[in-house]
Formats: structure tokens, sequence, C-alpha cells
């Protein structure tokens, strides 16, 4: 089912409204728009250094946009520094691992649970049953859950540093998850994995959808899992949102497939190559999704 | 010639009490490259303030000695949490070498700070440790040292289960280990930041009013620092039990150096062990190997 722009506003969990960055000279995102349906999985897509790194850094909080706004559930988030916003409901993970490393597998799953612990230190201290049952209640929603939910019950005391790759990438995921959180952003979920761990990773973000209630916004740069995942594709060039729709609205996008290739079509590249203009190829024009 | 036994285990006991306070502050210096990654030079000079600030309320105002403990307490964190956020965190992300150029001129500032108060010339704390001699066996232990060794110890165990079973520890650690994934958790790394030098700086002043106690105040006191780096940088610049083991080690060589070779001897012998160690094990004993990855 397509999710378009029209889609009312308070079916948008998440909205990006007109976001500029840049750093020093250099323009990371210029004017960046668009929105994320409740229940949807969208994806970014873009060459290397269009921006989508930069985009998920600030909606995670770890860059100020210069301009522009942040809208989560309604809510104005832009000014809003990343521990809030954590404890909002937006978990995310990283293109590179961030695992906390020389700890173990659940010591890293319990640390998502941080952000919504109430107890500080007095509380710890003279309500020593409160917080007791808080860590009783946490650990067994997270063990219950996360870790099977991830298929990482084989390795919960293992520490992380020692995992395989995949297995590193999954336990981030775990660790998201056990936030609780409204919607993930994961980074390059599938990156360096080999076919079997990409199709397993590929499950699991649907069931992250189907089980969970979560809503999920990715950068990706497996066109094959973006399309058969993805409901709603956002394609970044530049900085720059230059298309937008369903998978098959974006495949057939010729600005699109000119960002990836260069040149949209070999004939068209020929004739810029002879001196002609290159002519706009008619079959490229969008088909109906 | 006979061995005198009794002599090496008196040394030895002097050798540990010293050691514990290298510990302590050692566990300070931790603290603050745990968290923020930055090597802080001036945690002797920080030391320093927090035993003037006892001796200026315990002898130019007269207060009793606890209050001056805590009002020094207090002083040392309040230290702390200024030097973080007017000093350290606009410096946040530029490179360690600028930010440790910074804790040395911070360094400067503090003893600069102290002898246009107090002027240079050396001090004696107040007397409020027990004096009756203590024996451990046969052997005699300055009461002083004793006490020092003490209360050292109760502070880094008290820090250890803190920093083991309280939630802001577990921050702490989290923070260390990865600051992005940690920030972006709900972790406020910036409190953590702040946190961990008010802690540092709390844990300097105590450890300074029991140096102070033992040998006396002057504006060179923060040289003790020198010697806490080289406890660090032997046990390992993040790790806790690095400086507690590197803490309670050289203070040990330092007291065999100093009886046996001569007092002179005592920080030539420290820094051969540093110069041994770095060839070793670069990273320090329980340090973590930093792996540049490409």
């Amino acid at each position: 089912m397509p999710f378009q722009e029209s889609v009312a506003p308070e079916r948008n969990l998440l909205q990006v409204d007109s976001l500029t960055l840049a750093f020093g000279g250099v323009q990371a995102l210029g004017g960046v728009s668009f929105s994320v349906a409740a229940g949807s999985i969208t994806s970014v897509i873009g060459p290397n250094g269009a921006g989508k790194t930069s985009l998920f850094n600030t909606i995670s909080g770890f860059y100020r946009p210069a301009s522009g706004s942040i809208r989560f559930e309604g809510r104005d988030i832009t000014r809003l520094p990343p521990p809030k916003r954590a404890a909002l409901g937006i978990a995310r993970s990283f293109q590179n691992i961030a695992l906390f490393r020389g700890m173990t597998v659940l010591d890293n799953i319990k640390l998502g649970r941080h952000c919504h612990l109430r107890t500080n230190v007095f509380d710890a201290l003279l309500y020593f049953g409160r917080a007791r049952r808080e860590e009783l209640q946490l650990r067994a929603e997270i063990e219950e859950r996360v870790i099977d939910f991830l298929e990482i019950d084989h390795i919960r005391h293992a520490p992380v540093a020692a995992l395989p790759y995949g297995l590193q990438k999954r336990v981030e995921m775990a660790r998201a998850l056990a936030m609780r959180p409204k919607i993930v952003l994961l980074d390059e979920p599938v990156a360096g994995m080999n076919r079997e761990e990409t199709e397993d990773m590929a499950r699991f973000i649907l069931d992250l959808r189907a089980e969970w209630d979560v809503t999920v916004l990715m950068v990706e740069h497996d066109m094959g899992m973006v399309m058969e995942l993805s409901d709603h594709v956002v394609v970044l060039n530049f900085g720059q949102v230059i298309a937008r729709g369903t998978p098959e609205q974006v495949q057939n996008d010729p600005e699109v497939i000119r960002a990836y290739l260069g040149s949209g079509r070999i004939d068209a590249l020929r004739a810029r190559l002879a001196g002609g203009e290159p002519a706009e190829p008619a079959e490229q024009a969008k088909q109906p999704a | 010639m006979n061995f005198d036994w009794l002599f090496l285990f008196e040394i030895s006991l002097a050798g540990l009490g010293t050691g514990a306070l290298y510990a302590l502050t050692g566990l300070a210096f931790v603290t603050i490259y745990k968290a923020t990654r930055v090597v802080n030079l001036a945690i002797g000079e920080m030391l320093m303030i927090g035993a003037y600030v006892f001796f200026a309320f315990a002898a130019g105002l007269a207060l009793p000695v606890w209050l001056s403990i805590v009002a020094a307490i207090v002083a040392g964190g309040v230290l702390g949490a200024l030097v973080e956020r007017t000093m350290i965190r606009p410096m946040l992300g530029e490179s360690p070498i600028s930010v440790f150029m910074v804790t040395v001129g911070l360094g400067s500032i503090l003893v600069g700070l102290v002898e246009l108060i107090w002027t240079a010339d050396p001090r004696r704390l107040p007397e409020f440790l027990p004096n009756d001699p203590i024996f451990l066996g046969e052997a005699y232990v300055s009461p002083k040292v004793f006490y020092g060794f003490c209360v050292a110890a109760l502070l880094i165990a008290a820090m250890l289960l803190v920093f083991r079973f309280w939630r802001g520890g577990v921050a702490l650690r989290a923070t260390a280990s990865d600051q992005a994934a940690a920030y972006s958790m709900g972790i406020d790394v910036p409190r953590v930041f702040s946190l961990s030098w008010i802690v540092a700086g709390m844990i300097a002043a105590i450890a300074g009013i029991v140096v102070g106690a033992i040998g006396g105040i002057s504006s060179t006191m923060g040289i003790f620092g020198l010697t806490v780096l080289v406890v660090v940088i032997f046990g390992g610049l993040d790790s806790i039990a690095g400086a507690l083991v590197g803490g309670l080690f050289i203070g040990l060589v330092e007291a065999w150096a100093g009886a046996y070779l001569g007092g002179e001897y005592k920080v030539l012998a420290v820094f051969v062990l540093l110069v041994l160690i770095l060839m070793v094990r670069p990273y320090g004993l329980f340090g973590t190997h930093e792996i540049e990855r490409l």
C-alpha cells in the first residue's frame, strides 16, 4: 500500500521540513523535506555523500540544522537534545557498529532501557524495592522479547567485541529495540553482510513492524532489499530530495537513474558525446505504480 | 650481616600508605580520562587547591575540622565543574594535544592563584588525625600515613561500588565505550562529562587534605600529580584497577628506593620504571589497546 505525501498529518510519525545543514561552506542538506508515515518502512537512498547520514544525525539530534524543522508525533523536536529524543521513542543504529565494547550482549541490551528508567540515586537508596521491581520487570521484558525476537539467546553472555559482524549488527538492533522506540533509524543495516545475513536482517526488519509496531526509517545501499521492503523511498542527491514515492516510481524516475549512473542511458551519453543535447528518453517517463 | 626484615616491612607499609594516596588521585585522573578522554595534567594542582581551601577554612577561619573538610570537598567539586564548563567543554572536538595543553595551563593558573592568595611559603595544616603511634605486630607505622591509607582505601572502595552499581556509573562506562551510541540511547553525555570532573575534583580535594596533613602544603605540592601521572600510565590511562595496582606499586618502589638507595633515587627509580613499562606495554598494565580502524 503506497504512502503518499498526501497522507493526513496525524498519520505522519516523523515529518522533516525544509531542513538545511552546512559544515563551513559545504552544504550537507539543502532544504530536505519528507515524511514518514506511522507503521511504514521508509528508505532513504542516494549516492555516497548525498547527505543520508547527515540527515540521520540531524534527526537523532547530533547536528543542529541551520533552518527547517523536525516534527515527531506532531511535536517540534528540532531543538531537543538527543537524550530527550531517545526518551520520546526515537532509536537508531549506526553505520559503523557502535556497541559498548567490553560489555556483554546483555549489558548492551540493558543499556537500551536506560532512557526510560526513572529511578535516580536517591530513589535507589531509599526505595530499594521499587528499583528492584523495575530491574526485574526490565529484565523479564528484555529477555523474553528482544533476545528471542532477534535469536541471540545463545550469545547472551558473550562479550560483544568477540562476535562476528552480522551478530554485532543484530545486537545493535536489539539494543535499539530495548528502548521500546516508536521509530528506529537504521543506518545501513546490512552493509558488509553476506547474503544469508542480509536475508535474516530483512526478515527482522519486516517483523519489526509486524510484531513490534515500530516504524522503520533506513538508509541502505542494497537496492534489492530497499525495493523489496520499503513502502516509501526518498532519494537524496547533493543534499536534496530528487525523488520520492513507491519503490516502482522511484526505480523508474529518470532523475534517480541519472543520479546513480551519471547519465540515464547509453544512447543519451552517445548523443552528448556526439555534441547533441541529451534528449529526455521517452520510455523512462514515470510508469503508473 | 643479617638482613633487617622488620625494617623492610616498615618501609613497605609506609610505601603502601603513600601508594594508596597515589591510587586515590589516580582514580580521579582515570575518572576524567575514561569519561572525556582528557589527559588532565592539572590533577596535582586540583589536589593542592583542595588542601589550601581546607587550610583557609580550618586555620584561617578557625572552623571545625569536619566542616572544613566538607567545604574543601565542595570547593573541589565546584572547581571541577567550572573547569569542565569553561575550559574543557569549548575544546570539544579539538585535538587531544590542545586539550592537554589547556590542562597544563590550568595547572599554572592554579599555582599562581595559590601563590597570590597564600604566598609560596610552605605551611602546615592543623593537626586533626590522631597522633598515637600505631604498631602492626612489631612494625611501627606513622599514624598519619596509617589513617591516610584508611581514608584512601575507604574512598576507593566506595567509588568502586558506585561505578559498579549506580546507574550513573553504568552511564559513565557506556560513555567511555562509545559516546555517540551513549548519546543516542538517552544518556546525557554532557552531564556525564560534568559529573566526572566534579567527582574527580572532589576526590582530588580529599587526597589533597590527606597529603597536606602528612607532608604540609606548599605551592609546589602539585608535583605529587607528576608521580600520579606515572601511576596511571603504568596502570593504563583508562583502567581503574590499573590506577589501584599502579598506585600501590609505585608507592612501594619509591619507598624502597628511598630507603636502600637514598632519598635522591626515589624519583629516578619511579621514572626508570615508567620507561621500562612504556617499552614493554605502551598502553599500561591494564589499559585498553587502542585499535586504529581504517
